[in-house]
């Protein structure tokens, strides 16, 4: 310390705290989004960096697909609570049942269907910032968004328009309806995040570790067998995302390296079970953290085409 | 802070070069060649040179992430991408080379430690290397590497590597301040000297491009001489349970410049107030001293009425401090400025209203010269402008401290970014009373 200087993951920590330190400062509704994930983990601990001691001074937002890991949702209600934060969750299936949103015919993932519900939420409780925890590193549309990056009235993204971002000076000024996607992990890799995780010595849901569980291969990754249909007076949630006969399933050792939901996210096998085991995996990885996501593979531009209907 | 074990340094660096200089081919060499690409990006890239490319792998598609990029062949906006060695981490901004595009250059450029200006050896020095070279010049950064590409289409020439150092070495002292330009011929397409030494040009005795990025001296980039705390958020517990905060009064933000020390007598602006840094408090505990770029919270010996826009600094160097501004504005919007117009313009953490009141000059791209009393300045344009704000600034020229010499200009209205702002040395020093504070 004495040194003056800071190595690059104190550096990456100060420029996201000063990005958090602007939206509460600038925005009058902003809310983080914490899926319990790895990367919203960050999130939650740069955020009490930036606000302690006084309360985080946002609510946190998560849309739920239904297709959710249990595990996953146990734990963003559990840190939820431990932090004192207000929890908000809008979920696909009351958007499905206010019309608000319409599975196409035949598609089994609930990726696109968030936008209409990610943006709902927005409405309904007047956001004019929502922090996230996208990084540039994860994909080559997301390389090109800026750390404020800006919503016209209908949540989309424009590429072609973006407002120049200079220096650490964020232009955040929205009129009425607009709104902001604020990105302070813009410049973290994957390995930044497990380091930071290791470093905050920061709690991550038990699926990010090695387990056994019930597999099946399809297009070229291990997704995990859904849970039983039990209530059979719905309709099954996950029809077409069970394996079929030609599909047999196994038992893996198995973890997820990023999690969306139980249906776009593939299981890679693997015997990681501490962090610094995932950090040593992610050094040695050959695929793209992405690579292990279903809702990518969809075409060159999937992501951006996403991002531009008004995802994350 | 997190402390590793062996600190590894970031540099953050851009590329920038006409269309076809082979920038994203660059990067994608450097991704390459360093074994930062991952199987899946490499399977994307030859899937789309089956499909696309003839077969050819296409590096640049690495980086060209946007549909109507790989349609079009071109980079539409600045892309980051992120490798490390095992000596540094790497941040790079790819900035794209259209003529239309410059404002994506500064974009990218003003968080650069580095800038890599990229020549086609063929062409040599063109408008496009004169006005890139100079915006990296504009906006102080220190260290600058000429890229002199596609060498193996000159058959790897010495001759006519020097007539291109030469040319610009002749233009360089016009710019300023560089602290160290390095000149390496190479061919990014087949990866000579960007990762691996050519064996084409035994007389070129320097680094290859890697090895020079991972070695450059950026210690000393910092600004570790005045002290500039721009109050961003005043940090106040509601109710809090703990008793001992319900007097708590904190000052959030980044540190711009400088040391901070626990008990030093600091000077609070515009009010001129002196006061002592009571505590300097942080989420792991206090701290006996912070620097910049640190972000810490500050307590002060006496409550002052503080807020957002505020700046805390040291009793040395005291900083300007005016309302009537000069300064070099890189123009970013289609609509051209004019002088008389209101904006509003966000310098440090607060954002006040303008009025531009003249238009003094426009670099003539060509000749690298001012033109004095333009019209107006078009996007892309690069001009001396006067401004008055409403309320004066507390601020540095940016030549000293470019995170308190800076600022955006913002449409009123539309909220869009249309310009980067760098002001000159004030005339005007602040010019506290001194008294010490007093119940």
């Amino acid at each position: 310390m004495n040194s003056y200087h800071l190595d690059h993951l104190q550096y990456l920590e100060t420029e996201a705290i000063h990005v958090m330190r602007e939206v509460a400062a600038e925005f009058e509704r902003p809310a983080l989004l914490f899926s319990g994930g790895k990367d919203s983990i960050c999130l939650l601990r740069l955020a009490e960096k930036a606000f302690r001691p006084s309360d985080i001074p946002l609510p946190f937002l998560n849309v739920e697909t239904g297709h959710e890991f249990p595990e996953l949702l146990e734990f963003r209600d559990r840190r939820a609570k431990e932090l004192g934060a207000k929890l908000i969750v809008r979920t696909v299936d009351e958007a499905i049942a206010k019309g608000q949103a319409h599975p196409a015919p035949g598609e089994v993932s609930r990726n696109k269907l968030q936008i209409p519900v990610l943006l709902g939420a927005i409405e309904e409780f007047q956001f004019d910032c929502a922090i996230g925890g996208a990084r540039r590193d994860e994909e080559k549309a997301r390389a090109k968004e800026r750390f404020f990056s800006f919503r016209d009235a209908f949540g989309q993204w424009d590429p072609k328009n973006q407002r120049p971002e200079i220096w650490n000076l964020y232009n955040g000024r929205v009129n009425p309806g607009e709104n902001m996607r604020v990105f302070p992990l813009s410049n973290w890799t994957e390995m930044d995040v497990w380091e930071y995780i290791k470093t905050e010595k920061l709690e991550v849901p038990n699926i990010y570790f090695s387990h056994e569980r019930d597999c099946f291969r399809r297009g070229g990754q291990w997704l995990p067998v859904p849970p039983p249909h039990t209530d059979v007076a719905k309709p099954d949630p996950y029809a077409g995302a069970r394996p079929k006969a030609t599909e047999p399933i196994k038992k893996l050792v198995v973890r997820v390296r990023t999690i969306a939901d139980m249906i776009s996210t593939g299981m890679i096998e693997s015997r990681a079970d501490s962090v610094e085991d995932i950090i040593a995996e992610v050094s040695a990885a050959r695929v793209t953290e992405r690579g292990t996501r279903a809702d990518d593979k969809a075409s060159e531009a999937a992501m951006e085409d996403r991002k531009k209907a008004g995802y994350f | 802070m997190p402390h590793t074990q062996h600190p590894i340094e970031l540099l953050r660096f851009n590329t920038c070069g006409s269309v076809d200089d082979g920038k994203s081919t660059l990067i994608g060499r450097l991704l390459y060649d360093s074994k930062n690409l991952m199987e899946d990006q490499i399977e994307a890239l030859e899937r789309s040179a089956d499909i696309t490319g003839g077969g050819q792998i296409n590096l640049a598609n690495l980086t060209d992430g946007l549909r109507a990029e790989r349609e079009q062949g071109i980079t539409i906006d600045v892309a980051y991408r992120y490798f490390a060695t095992p000596k540094r981490k790497f941040i790079v901004a790819d900035t794209p080379g259209h003529v239309q595009y410059t404002r994506n250059m500064v974009t990218g450029a003003s968080t650069a430690n580095l800038s890599i200006v990229l020549v086609d050896a063929r062409q040599g020095v063109i408008e496009q290397t004169r006005r890139h070279t100079f915006i990296a010049a504009l906006l102080g950064i220190p260290h600058l590497v000429i890229a002199v590409n596609k060498m193996d289409l000159v058959e790897w020439s010495e001759a006519r590597f020097t007539e291109i150092r030469d040319e610009i070495e002749a233009f360089l002292p016009k710019l300023g301040a560089f602290h160290d330009v390095k000149f390496i011929p190479m061919s990014a397409l087949n990866g000579d000297n960007v990762v691996e030494l050519s064996k084409d040009c035994p007389w070129y005795g320097g680094p290859t491009l890697l090895d020079h990025l991972e070695t450059v001296h950026i210690a000393s980039d910092r600004n570790l001489n005045a002290l500039r705390f721009p109050v961003q958020w005043v940090n106040r517990p509601n109710n809090p349970t703990d008793a001992a905060l319900h007097d708590f009064r904190g000052l959030s933000g980044q540190i711009a410049s400088g040391i901070v020390r626990r008990g030093q007598e600091v000077v609070v602006l515009p009010a001129g107030i002196k006061t002592r840094v009571a505590t300097i408090w942080t989420y792991q505990g206090p701290l006996e001293e912070a620097f910049s770029p640190q972000s810490v919270t500050l307590c002060l010996e006496h409550d002052i009425d503080i807020s957002r826009g505020d700046m805390i600094v040291g009793l040395d160097q005291l900083p300007g401090h005016s309302a009537d501004l000069h300064a070099q504005v890189c123009w970013m919007h289609s609509r051209p400025l004019q002088a008389g117009k209101k904006y509003f313009l966000k310098h440090g953490t607060q954002t006040v209203q303008a009025i531009v009141s003249s238009l003094e000059s426009r670099i003539n791209m060509t000749t690298l010269d001012p033109e004095p009393a333009p019209a107006a300045l078009a996007i892309n344009d690069i001009g001396g402008i006067r401004l008055k704000t409403a309320k004066p600034l507390i601020y540095d020229g940016y030549a000293t401290n470019h995170l308190t010499g800076a600022f955006i200009l913002i449409e009123q209205g539309t909220n869009a970014t249309v310009a980067a702002g760098m002001l000159s040395a004030p005339t005007e020093t602040a010019r506290p009373e001194y008294a010490d504070f007093a119940i």
